[in-house]
């Protein structure tokens, strides 16, 4: 498909078309950035590494209503995430757009969750390829991706200098570049080229990796390791590993009423919480971090791929960035390989 | 499609108690508030479904009817937590809500010629009621009938009146036991995976399907080995807190498996695979 070229002093302009839509695209909160629901083009900050917080929220908000009654009254009202609009995220680094893919499979696993494929049906993903691996932890080539990857994106924009390649990947991506075409140029022919030699440098400047073979195949013949109390042992179970992994998806449903008028909604849960399995006998099936540490690293690398065929790691670096004890799951996967 | 997270109505036909006492077990026989549910509803025995109040929560429960029972479904739901306690308040002419058929269910077609023996602790009668009642409805599919069922005391089992009516119609044959001995009990006294080897089901052309309390069914398990059983002529149902019910929230795996969209109904061949099945 077509390459186009947005010189870097139309991005203003081209962000303000695209405010017409539900815009989510990264911006400084404090010292960080974050994925916000943009109204000003001059509050978007492009020149940074990663987001904190993966841009998952968009389609899979922290807490959501699946719908509100009013007690006594049996009319149950579905929440209607078609009025949240058509949205387009700009800007997300390719490992989180492939996390978007990866978790699709589960939200349209048999039972489709309505309520997260209709945001992804409504949502337009505009990538940015990482010229410079955004972290020290970085190792998506380890696990299927690279910091130009498409998968998961409509349409992806490479930093050539002063201006962007944009590249539309898919109908929707077509759709979108064609909404920006005022604002857009014909790209130079060697573009694709130096792309290419772009992503291949990029490559090679991420620092860490994994060898993952046969890791999934492995991982249920140590469920009586001494490992998993090794590297569980410094945990607190805070869950920000999972809160900020763009993959973990896990939720919980919980019911709320305030005068008389109530929502059933829910929210994101962590399988590294003690209460998350807890029976209501009182029974715990996962009673320590042992059990929950091995959990996280058996369903991302073992149980997602039998049943998905892909790991559910994108190797974003986050959860090793952010540790507050430094847990590092690059050190996990070796020893779980050393095993 | 329909929003598999939105619950129909449902109102109570009839309530009862099955068992008194702090850990009290009600059975509700309810039918959709919006009769029209009927028209796309079916179940197959084994098969759950979440139940629950909106502004109070969601559990999952088995359905404890079989389909072969028409015009009501039937949950007996033991008193545990906020959820249960809530629906425990209720009575016939009130109504809570339930979102299903939810999981897999027992693989009756292919039991049929087959002798079943079923082998039930406390309120782990509740699916195995579906099997057996399925049978009664189609007895002329299978070969013998064998109920071994047992409860802490003769309080607590459930389902009292219908066990009588098994053994006097001759559909099956019932054995009963309480674990510790109480005055003018007629039948076995001892824990029921013990009963499981007094009774010593034969195991040829034969399926055994056990639910109880997890500590019952490592020892009903042991002994139908014993028995010669192999682990895919053996059924069970497993249990985990459960929030969606469909696969999607996470929490209740055992190993790469979904206790609530591939389950609850699992072979011992299954099992024996997953070493977190039986955590």
């Amino acid at each position: 498909m077509a390459v186009k070229k947005l010189s870097k002093d139309k991005v203003a302009d081209a962000l303000k078309e695209l405010s017409k839509f539900r815009l989510i695209a990264p911006a400084k909160s404090d010292e960080v950035v974050v994925f916000s629901e943009i109204t000003d083009p001059e509050e978007v900050c492009l020149d940074y590494g990663n987001s904190t917080v993966p841009p998952k929220k968009v389609v899979f908000p922290q807490t959501e209503t699946l719908f509100r009654f009013v007690v006594g009254n049996p009319e149950l009202e579905e929440k209607n995430v078609e009025e949240e609009g058509t949205t387009v995220i700009f800007g997300l680094r390719p490992c989180d757009a492939r996390a978007m893919a990866i978790v699709d499979k589960l939200f349209s696993w048999d039972y489709e969750d309505p309520y997260y494929l209709k945001r992804r049906q409504l949502t337009t993903v505009v990538g940015m390829a990482c010229v410079e691996p955004p972290s020290m932890n970085c190792f998506c080539t380890s696990v299927g991706g690279s910091p130009f990857g498409k998968e998961g994106l409509d349409l992806l924009l490479t930093d050539m200098g002063d201006y962007f390649a944009v590249q539309a990947l898919t109908e929707k991506g077509e759709k979108l570049q064609e909404t920006l075409s005022s604002h857009l140029e014909e790209a130079p022919a060697d573009d694709e080229k130096k792309v290419e030699e772009m992503e291949a440098a990029s490559k090679g400047k991420i620092k860490r990796s994994i060898d993952t073979q046969g890791i999934p195949e492995k991982l249920p013949g140590l469920w009586d390791n001494e490992l998993w109390k090794k590297v569980s042992a410094s945990c607190l179970g805070c869950g920000i590993c999972t809160f900020l992994c763009p993959t973990c998806h896990c939720f919980d449903i919980q019911d709320e009423v305030e005068s008389g008028e109530g929502r059933r909604a829910r929210m994101w849960d962590s399988c590294m919480f003690s209460e998350y399995t807890v029976h209501a006998s009182g029974h715990n099936p996962r009673p320590t971090r042992r059990e929950r540490t091995r959990n996280r690293i058996s369903h991302k690398y073992s149980y997602y791929p039998k049943r998905f065929e892909v790991i559910a790691c994108v190797g974003c670096g986050r959860c090793i960035n952010l540790c507050p004890v430094n847990i590092d799951i690059l050190d996990i996967l070796s020893q779980v390989v050393d095993a | 499609m329909k929003n598999p997270y939105i619950p129909y109505e449902v109102n109570i036909l009839d309530a009862w108690y099955e068992v008194p006492g702090d850990r009290c077990i009600k059975t509700f026989k309810v039918s959709f508030a919006d009769e029209k549910v009927w028209d796309s509803w079916s179940h197959l025995p084994g098969q759950c479904a979440m139940v629950g109040i909106p502004g109070v929560g969601e559990s999952m429960f088995c359905i404890s009817s079989s389909p072969t029972e028409q015009g009501y479904l039937r949950f007996s739901i033991m008193k545990a937590g906020k959820n249960t306690s809530a629906l425990h308040e209720l009575e016939a002419g009130d109504s809570f809500y339930i979102r299903g058929p939810l999981g897999n269910n027992f693989p009756l077609e292919e039991w049929k010629g087959k002798n079943i023996v079923t082998i039930g602790g406390g309120i782990g009668q509740a699916p195995l009621r579906p099997v057996i009642q399925w049978i009664r409805d189609h007895r002329e599919d299978f070969g013998e009938l064998e109920v071994i069922y047992g409860a802490r005391t003769s309080q607590d089992h459930c389902f009292k009146d219908e066990f009588e009516e098994l053994n006097s119609c001759g559909d099956a044959c019932c054995h009963l036991s309480i674990d510790v001995e109480e005055e003018g009990w007629p039948h076995f006294v001892g824990f029921v995976p013990t009963l499981l080897m007094e009774v010593a089901p034969k195991p040829d052309n034969a399926i055994a399907v056990t639910c109880g309390p997890p500590i019952m069914i490592k020892f009903v398990l042991e002994n139908l080995e014993k028995l010669g059983f192999t682990p895919d002529q053996v059924y069970t149902t497993l249990e985990n807190r459960m929030k969606c019910g469909i696969g999607k929230c996470g929490r209740c795996n055992v190993g790469h498996l979904y206790v609530c969209k591939d389950g609850p109904v699992f072979s011992y061949a299954q099992l024996k695979e997953i070493p977190e099945a039986f955590a």
